[in-house]
């Protein structure tokens, strides 16, 4: 049986190894492969010898376990409904005797179906034959913020998650170069001096830009209790972390651990 | 005179706007100038842009008008927008044509039509937005029925799911159904929804 094998190399690196690959023509489904044995064997669609296109159809599945491909259980559904026929049509039925009255061709539902997945396979030919967007043509794509939805132009700040957070920091830090020469003795520097630093630093400012803290500084020890003060902080609820939009700037302000003054912030958070 | 700047307009209009213009759309912010009027404008249009000489045309897509690159230029414009082209597996343009002319549809009667599991695919096709859940069908557990979306016919550059490339005609093989029969596509209805639910889904801006 001719099964358009075709030989593949693995990949063109190892165009020395003798191990190839065999490709099998693809097939859709159980249907797809009978219209092909059926083409290949120029059969009459709508007068199918099951016993031959069986026999086919078998081959091919048994070829497929020999090369150890997996089968689909719709290949095998088909197999059995195939040799149900084949059966059936062996049997001296009423259709046999008087083929006008009641009691169809046992071929009659799969022809039907075989029929109408041509049809479908050929609308679907066509379909690509159509001019695509994204493929042939191009349309405008629009992200001007001018342009954009209410929805997505909301005002209200982003509350920012750990990860968002993360981050930032990791372009921070892959801006800042590793150098670790001469090393004599590292003017470390605790994470609670930072908490302090950034929390007077707050008292001046109010608002601080999450990317200022680490300007002008290249020890990477240093940045890293930066980031670490910032969690900090946030887990003991003395700062609140915001961003106004997507990739926008992230923003760092007092949160007010008062009660009462809680919704003046919260006002003041959703103007910023 | 007014024809004249009215096609301006409508240009303008056309080119700016983010989705494909409808003629409602369009005659609702243009409420001074005459229905037929505007109409007629768009057909100069895309008679005046129908020009190999130039690197767009006005498409009509799901009955909506939008500026699209021509076909000829496709390739330098791959160029630039690096994004995956659209391509479609065998399986998905399938399921596709079956959902576009047999809709609305169930899942096990494309899998009956296809002979293999289409799970998979209805879900990516789902997700690409291409078809969508249109309700469910009165038998017996309720299934899911499908049908095909606005983006479908924008993305097939088709302006209704009447040109959809017709069916070889094939006679009838007499014998029912095995499946219930579908009736024939209400194709208005159809479409009328389709646009209809897409338009609130996308929250028609304006």
């Amino acid at each position: 049986m001719d099964l358009n094998l075709s030989e593949d190399y693995i990949d063109s690196s190892d165009r020395y190894d003798v191990s190839y690959k065999v490709r099998l023509e693809k097939f859709e489904g159980p249907l797809d492969l009978l219209l092909y044995l059926i083409k290949k064997s120029e059969l009459d669609i709508y007068d199918v010898p099951i016993a031959i296109i069986t026999k086919q159809y078998l081959e091919y599945i048994k070829l497929l376990k020999e090369l150890n491909l997996e089968i689909a259980g719709d290949f095998l559904v088909m197999a059995s409904t195939l040799i149900q026929i084949k059966s059936s049509m062996l049997l001296p039925s009423r259709y046999e005797e008087n083929p006008d009255e009641e009691g169809e061709d046992p071929r009659a539902e799969l022809i039907r179906r075989l029929v109408e997945y041509s049809r479908y396979k050929e609308a679907a030919l066509r379909l690509n034959d159509q001019k695509l967007l994204g493929r042939e043509l191009f349309a405008r794509s629009f992200v001007s913020k001018e342009l954009q939805s209410d929805t997505l132009m909301s005002s209200e700040p982003l509350e920012l998650d750990l990860f968002a957070l993360i981050e930032a920091f990791r372009g921070i830090l892959i801006k800042t170069p590793h150098e670790s020469f001469h090393e004599v003795s590292a003017e470390s520097i605790s994470i609670a001096e930072r908490i302090n630093e950034i929390l007077s630093l707050l008292q001046e400012k109010e608002l601080l830009d999450f990317a200022e803290l680490f300007e002008n500084c290249a020890d990477r020890d240093y940045l890293v209790a930066t980031f670490l003060a910032i969690l900090e902080l946030c887990k003991l609820r003395l700062i609140r972390v915001r961003q106004q939009e997507q990739y926008g700037s992230i923003w760092i302000r007092p949160a007010v651990v008062e009660t009462s003054d809680r919704h003046e912030q919260e006002d003041k958070g959703d103007s910023l | 005179m007014t024809a004249c700047r009215l096609k301006s307009i409508l240009e303008s209009l056309i080119f700016i706007s983010e989705e494909p213009m409808s003629l409602d759309r369009l005659c609702s912010i243009l409420q001074e100038y005459d229905r037929d009027l505007i109409r007629t404008c768009i057909l100069q249009l895309q008679a005046e842009y129908d020009n190999p000489e130039r690197g767009i045309f006005l498409a009509e897509v799901a009955k909506r008008y939008q500026f699209r690159t021509r076909e000829e230029n496709g390739g330098y414009v791959r160029r630039l927008v690096k994004t995956k082209t659209s391509r479609f597996s065998q399986s998905a343009l399938e399921t596709l044509a079956i959902t576009a002319y047999r809709q609305p549809i169930t899942r096990a009667e494309i899998e009956y039509l296809r002979g293999v599991d289409s799970g998979g695919v209805i879900k990516t096709l789902l997700e690409k937005k291409l078809i969508k859940i249109l309700g469910k069908k009165d038998i017996p557990g309720r299934p899911l029925i499908y049908g095909t979306t606005r983006y479908f016919l924008e993305m097939f550059s088709l302006r209704d799911l009447k040109s959809l490339p017709t069916l070889r005609e094939i006679e009838d093989l007499v014998v029912e159904g095995t499946y219930e029969q579908q009736e024939e596509l209400p194709l208005e209805g159809i479409l009328q929804t389709t646009t209809d639910e897409t338009s609130t889904l996308t929250g028609d801006k304006g």
